[in-house]
């Protein structure tokens, strides 16, 4: 059994220890919003934050988040999260859209880290990240939107 | 070699055991605009609604809540207006587009539209270029244009007349705009009036707006899918959930047409969560309550393969194989008058040798699939493309008629034509996982990504052979062009609409209808049998040939010394939308002044799909490499819907064309696909994006496709700037392979 925090929330779950925390989340606790790209680190597709930091949960065990904090898309929330949504939706960056969750969990951990990204910046946040519909120049374009919407 | 391929080995047994089923599916060389080769009829959609039996039928089916204006438009009383879309929506943004048409005729709020897939039902939503009910070749709006503005015009008529009888005045005092319907002091919503405007009967032709009376068309409405895609709400096939539900992964054979001959389970049953193990004809499937489980146990399978009728040549001996076929004569695709005579002539004949490596498509969604099987009936829960095949498909598998087959089409992560499939793979293996365990729960197919990459149905390769003849000043006198690959439609339901005395159209649209005025022009063409099934990825054909007559070119007025953009003209003369396509783009990009030191620039344009896109790239080495800086895109697809779209459409199609020559392939080893995740199959990534500005070319010309077009022209603007700065031109795909300097 292994105990977390997801989205603020006390769960417990009794999957086998060396399960993969995307599966977790999705087949057991039926948060479907981080999405199954890869299974190997390869897409971020999977992007959760584990105390506050972007994780692949598609290789990250469920035992190594006991006791920890997860946030999921469904979880992610607060100003950054806002300004990085709006603008997504402003500039209709999405196509396909079953990267964004991920995308958007990468470009919030980047803006909260960083609230005045250059594209040198966001290149080395977001590159990890595939988008097949190649969305890249809006996200970059929506990152800057939403980091100016920060400062203001 | 001659006639038809047979692509019976890696036939699913589905469509096998299905006879003629190109038959029950109705198609055509009549109803199937000839995309490909662009000799369509061009549309005639007659009646926008199916009439009399059928639509009443279909309307008191869908009956269940007030409002139903027609299959493709309801009002409900609480102002939400349902637009059905006929077409799947992975992303290009067709549910927004239908959303848009209907919006306009009806004067609706865009806040108040709603989209809806489709049931399955062939009469009431088949594509008009097609027959059958389904998406791709860049059809959807030109299918849908006319269609779906009647659709609100009508249900606008139908409320206009119920506010005018409601309120005693005369219906021409009515008014409607952003979804309030007013008459003098009267006012109402569409909501309010829907019920008794639904019992209204359906004008035949209701009246369309003159284009400059429109307020979406042409200017912009919000995807009508970003806050969903923005806060995880929105639920793919993937994410589907139902009680009771098995999650399936299936053990494919490692070579392609590979059987099963043995398997020992026993490892694979002693997972946690693992309720069955089934053998089919071409793999084993294991069914357990979550996914992980499936995936998990399914490594543990041990599965002895019969390879006896399995694809056993890696690709270098393909590739050989073709090379020689190249220098034999093939089927003639377009004759030239004389070409030996012109080369024999020549001064100088220019002989080029190109080879393009299978790409598979890597939505970011693999292939997955959720299907029931109760009471006679089967119900998918699937991010479907063809609709009507994969009823037929489903159907023979139980034995079933096609229309006991239900279709929730749900929104696709993806698929650049690969839920497009004419044998419905990943559908046909759920069904016969369902069928072989006799299990009543719905059964969900998950697909890996190992599985998506190493599964096949791959852009061809294709090996293309060019000789030109030259005169002493440079001009074309001849143009002998070989083209080696697999045919994607032969063998398919899709067969008699595409392949035409052995030719498929797929495979050599782009060079054999090329707009050049090229005299003495000779294409041929040679179907060849690979075990890995091939499929339209795309832009299909023009994924290789636009790269393969745009180098050319490029390289022929680099030899006469003239600039590539006048010496294209030159060859355009009577083809206007080129032209102006490739002015403006070169404008756009200041072809005229030169490049900042260190960039160099290239050009391309290329029609697919009815559309015309000119590419500007800019680019500078960087190692030895190519980095892509900015690409400058001019792009004529009629009249523009939704620019905004179109111009993600092309970004899009930039980004996924520039990944694929930068560094996508898939090859194969004895027979085994070398990649398996995007560590080797290796796609575009957010630092390798350019920036893409798109153009539009105005116009007035009935709208044509845009998911595609945008891809063809960007490999070859991306060669053609390498050589303009390196002096190589680039001849093998991807460029990781075929671009070695220093
Ligand atoms: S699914 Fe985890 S990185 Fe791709
Ligand atoms: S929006 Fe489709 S993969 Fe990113």
């Amino acid at each position: 059994m292994t105990q977390f925090k997801l989205n603020g929330r006390d769960v417990s779950v009794e999957s086998e220890d060396d399960t993969p925390l995307l599966w977790v989340v999705r087949d057991e606790l039926g948060l479907i919003g981080s999405k199954f790209g890869c299974g190997a680190a390869q897409c971020g597709a999977c992007t959760m934050y584990l105390d506050g930091q972007p994780i692949r949960s598609c290789v990250t065990a469920v035992s190594d988040v006991s006791g920890k904090e997860i946030t999921t898309i469904e979880g992610l929330s607060g100003k950054v999260a806002d300004a990085v949504r709006d603008a997504w939706v402003k500039l209709d960056v999405v196509q396909c859209g079953y990267c964004q969750s991920g995308q958007i969990m990468a470009a919030a951990a980047l803006l909260s880290d960083n609230p005045k990204p250059t594209d040198d910046d966001i290149d080395g946040a977001m590159t990890g990240n595939i988008c097949r519909c190649n969305t890249y120049q809006r996200i970059r374009a929506a990152i800057h939107v939403a980091s100016d919407t920060l400062k203001a | 070699m001659h006639g038809r391929m047979d692509l019976s080995q890696f036939k699913t047994q589905a469509v096998a055991e299905a006879p003629a089923l190109s038959e029950a599916l109705a198609l055509d060389r009549r109803n199937f605009v000839r995309l490909a080769l662009g000799t369509g009829a061009g549309l005639v959609i007659g009646g926008w609604a199916p009439a009399g039996a059928a639509r009443a039928e279909a309307v008191a089916k869908a009956a269940t809540a007030d409002g139903v204006f027609t299959p493709y438009v309801t009002i409900t009383p609480d102002n939400v207006v349902t637009v059905i879309v006929k077409h799947q929506d992975k992303g290009q943004g067709i549910a927004t587009g239908l959303s848009t048409l209907v919006a306009e005729e009806l004067d609706a709020d865009w806040a108040q539209v709603k989209p809806e897939f489709a049931p399955a039902n062939v009469e009431l939503y088949k594509n008009f270029f097609f027959g059958v009910q389904g998406t791709g070749g860049s059809t959807a709006i030109a299918n849908s244009y006319e269609q779906y503005r009647k659709a609100g015009a009508a249900a606008r008529a139908m409320i206009v007349e119920a506010a005018a009888k409601r309120w005693g005045v005369d219906a021409a005092t009515v008014m409607v705009a952003k979804g309030v319907v007013t008459s003098g002091a009267h006012t109402a919503t569409l909501g309010e009036l829907a019920k008794e405007a639904a019992a209204v009967p359906v004008p035949a032709e209701p009246k369309l707006k003159a284009p400059e009376n429109f307020v979406y068309i042409g200017k912009s409405f919000p995807r009508v899918d970003s806050v969903a895609k923005t806060s995880g709400a929105r639920i793919y096939t993937q994410d589907v959930q139902l009680p009771g539900m098995l999650v399936a992964t299936l053990a494919r054979s490692p070579r392609f047409g590979g059987t099963v001959k043995s398997v020992d389970d026993k490892a694979a049953r002693a997972v946690k969560g693992v309720v069955d193990v089934v053998t089919l004809p071409k793999g084993v499937a294991v069914l357990a309550t979550s996914t992980y489980a499936a995936i998990r146990a399914r490594d543990l399978l041990q599965i002895t393969w019969d390879d006896s009728n399995a694809e056993t040549r890696g690709t270098d001996a393909i590739i050989a194989e073709y090379k020689a076929l190249a220098d034999k004569p093939g089927l003639v695709a377009r004759k030239g008058d004389d070409v030996a005579g012109a080369l024999a002539k020549s001064d100088k004949v220019i002989e080029a040798e190109y080879v393009f490596p299978f790409l598979a498509h890597a939505p970011m969604e693999p292939m997955n699939c959720v299907l029931q099987f109760k009471d006679g009936q089967a119900t998918l829960w699937t991010g479907s493309q063809l609709q009507t095949v994969d009823q037929a498909v489903t159907g023979a598998i139980f034995g079933i008629k096609p229309e006991n087959v239900i279709i929730n089409t749900l929104w696709a992560g993806g698929s650049f034509g690969r839920r497009g499939v004419y044998d419905s793979d990943y559908i046909a293996e759920t069904a016969q996982i369902v069928k072989t365990s006799g299990r009543s729960e719905p059964i969900k197919l998950v697909w890996t990504r190992e599985d998506d990459i190493k599964g096949g149905y791959y852009r061809p390769l294709y090996v293309h052979k060019v000789r030109v003849g030259l005169d002493k000043d440079g001009a074309i006198l001849g143009w002998h062009h070989r083209i080696v690959g697999q045919s994607i439609a032969t063998g398919t339901p899709f067969e008699s609409a595409i392949v035409k005395d052995g030719i498929d159209g797929t495979s050599v649209e782009g060079v054999a209808d090329t707009p050049y005025e090229i005299p003495n022009m000779h294409v041929e063409l040679h179907n060849t049998k690979v075990g890995a099934p091939p499929l339209w990825w795309r832009s299909v054909g023009h994924t290789h040939t636009a790269y393969v007559m745009e180098t050319m070119i490029d390289e022929i007025a680099a030899l006469a010394k003239k600039d590539p953009v006048e010496f294209r003209l030159s060859l355009l003369a009577k083809h206007p939308r080129h032209r102006a396509v490739l002015q403006l783009a070169a404008d756009k990009a200041g072809w005229g002044t030169p490049p900042a030191e260190g960039v160099f620039r290239g050009v391309a344009v290329h029609e697919s799909f009815k559309s015309f896109v000119a590419e500007v790239a800019e680019l500078r080495m960087v190692d030895s490499k190519p980095k892509v800086e900015r690409v400058v895109a001019a792009v004529d697809c009629g009249i523009a819907v939704n620019p905004d779209n179109i111009r993600a459409q092309v970004e899009g199609g930039v980004g996924y064309g520039l990944g694929a020559i930068l560094h996508s392939k898939v090859t194969l080893k004895d027979g085994v696909v070398d990649q398996g995740n995007f560590d080797g199959y290796e796609v575009l990534r957010f630092n390798e994006m350019p920036k893409v500005e798109v153009h539009l070319v105005a116009s007035d010309a009935a709208p044509t496709g845009i998911g595609e077009p945008g891809v063809p022209p960007i490999g070859p603007a991306v060669a053609n700037a390498i050589a303009a700065g390196t002096g190589h031109r680039v001849r093998i795909l991807p460029f990781a392979d075929g671009l070695k300097l220093g």
